[in-house]
């Protein structure tokens, strides 16, 4: 190959920058660890099946924001036929009253920084 | 050649007529629609069975049953704590929901040379005025600003506002309040059923939506005193009518034609 000797480590040299990403991480970063969360301590069930709202629960607040806002509807029935106030600040936050050891450890862990906290109050105990 | 073109000029003209009428009837139900504004209001299971309905709230003000400046903090503040407004010193950055002035402020186009002593003394009230054809709503790039058409408010979605202050240029009556800063600092006592607004959001009065869905009246209404009477402009044996068919009213800016649905009863 004409100039291989130039050719040939300049190839190599990208492809390990260009992988970099991949076996940097899968060798020093440590892996993907669920985080433990605090739940409310009075409650056993929330307003929907536990794998629904991990799965939903940010879909269920954008729907529930429009409608509230700008539908005027105020009350969501739940599967299992429970009505509870559509509301972010007084529904959710009133059971899960540990924001830190709740919301933020896992947006933290998924480095995710929704900014709902901007406007709608946490509850007290996690203000210092 | 020529003919060809003289059939596809015929052929365009019929289909332009025909595109016209089709849309014809689209237009006429959608005034169809105006005209019956409780079409799009919410379900009933969607809503507090004690929620306080109307198809057109309206707010009529006795300007004389406002005894003095401390009348006025009460109905002022109950508002602005109750909505966790914060109280910005600086003028330029000031947020207010409901706030008082002058005649001559209040009622610019009814000036005179010649004001009765006392209505010159006098204060008024001033607030959004919900009106029927809002300029703000029809400037808004986003909708953030909205006129529900089944009961008249026109309401803020601040999720949506963008902050680009169109609304706050459209407004005839400076009904509206910019967030310059993080307003939080400048709330003494939060009120955790309401929230907070953000840096870069106009707010305003919104008749207490959400008292008026859980069954309340506005909190301005409730701290003062019989001055303020809330209800259906709608309904001709409500306190609003009833107060506006006993008394002289006027609204401000009316020349504008926004139909204002607050009154003045002087
Ligand atoms: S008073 Fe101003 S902000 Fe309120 S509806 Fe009318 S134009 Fe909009
Ligand atoms: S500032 Fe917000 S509400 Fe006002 S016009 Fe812009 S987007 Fe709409
Ligand atoms: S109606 Fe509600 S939001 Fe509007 S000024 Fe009165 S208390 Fe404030």
């Amino acid at each position: 190959m004409y100039n291989a000797k130039y050719i040939v480590p300049g190839i190599v040299v990208f492809l390990i920058l260009a992988t970099l990403p991949f076996w940097w991480s899968s060798i020093f970063v440590p892996g993907y660890k669920t985080p433990e969360l605090a739940l409310p301590k009075d409650q056993d069930k929330c307003i929907e099946s536990a794998d629904y709202m991990k799965a939903n629960h940010m879909q269920m607040l954008n729907d529930w924001r429009d409608r509230v806002v700008r539908q005027g509807e105020r009350l969501y029935t739940a599967t299992d036929g429970k009505v509870y106030e559509m509301s972010l600040q007084n529904t959710c936050m009133k059971c899960h009253t540990n924001k830190a050891e709740f919301c933020d450890k896992c947006h933290d862990t998924a480095s995710v920084n929704p900014y709902c906290w901007q406007c709608h109050q946490a509850p007290r105990g996690n203000e210092q | 050649m020529s003919k060809t073109r003289r059939d596809f000029l015929k052929i365009a003209g019929i289909s332009a007529l025909g595109l016209g009428c089709s849309a014809l009837p689209a237009a006429a139900s959608e005034e169809g629609l105006a005209a019956a504004p409780a079409a799009d209001a919410p379900a009933a299971d969607t809503m507090n069975p004690h929620a306080l309905t109307a198809t057109r709230w309206g707010m009529a003000i006795f300007t004389r049953k406002i005894k003095g400046p401390e009348h006025f903090k009460q109905i002022i503040s109950a508002c602005h704590s109750y909505h966790n407004v914060p109280k910005i010193p600086k003028h330029k950055n000031e947020i207010k929901w409901i706030w008082e002035d002058s005649f001559e402020h209040t009622f610019t186009e009814k000036e005179s040379h010649y004001l009765a002593e006392d209505v010159k003394m006098m204060d008024f009230l001033l607030l959004c005025n919900h009106c029927d054809n809002p300029p703000c709503v029809r400037v808004c790039p986003t909708k953030a600003t909205f006129k529900r058409d089944w009961d008249g408010i026109v309401m803020m979605d601040m999720h949506r506002c963008i902050g680009c202050r169109f609304c706050m240029a459209a407004c005839p009556y400076g009904s509206r309040s910019f967030n310059f800063g993080d307003p939080r600092p400048y709330i003494k006592e939060l009120n955790p059923d309401y929230p907070t607004r953000m840096r870069g959001v106009v707010e305003k009065c919104d008749f207490c939506v959400e008292r008026l869905a859980q069954g309340m009246m506005p909190a301005c209404v409730e701290a003062s005193e019989g001055a303020l009477v809330f209800g259906d402009l709608d309904d001709p044996n409500s306190d609003v009518r009833k107060a506006l068919r006993e008394n002289f009213s006027i609204r401000r800016k009316t020349s504008l034609g926004t139909q204002p649905s607050v009154y003045y009863i002087i």
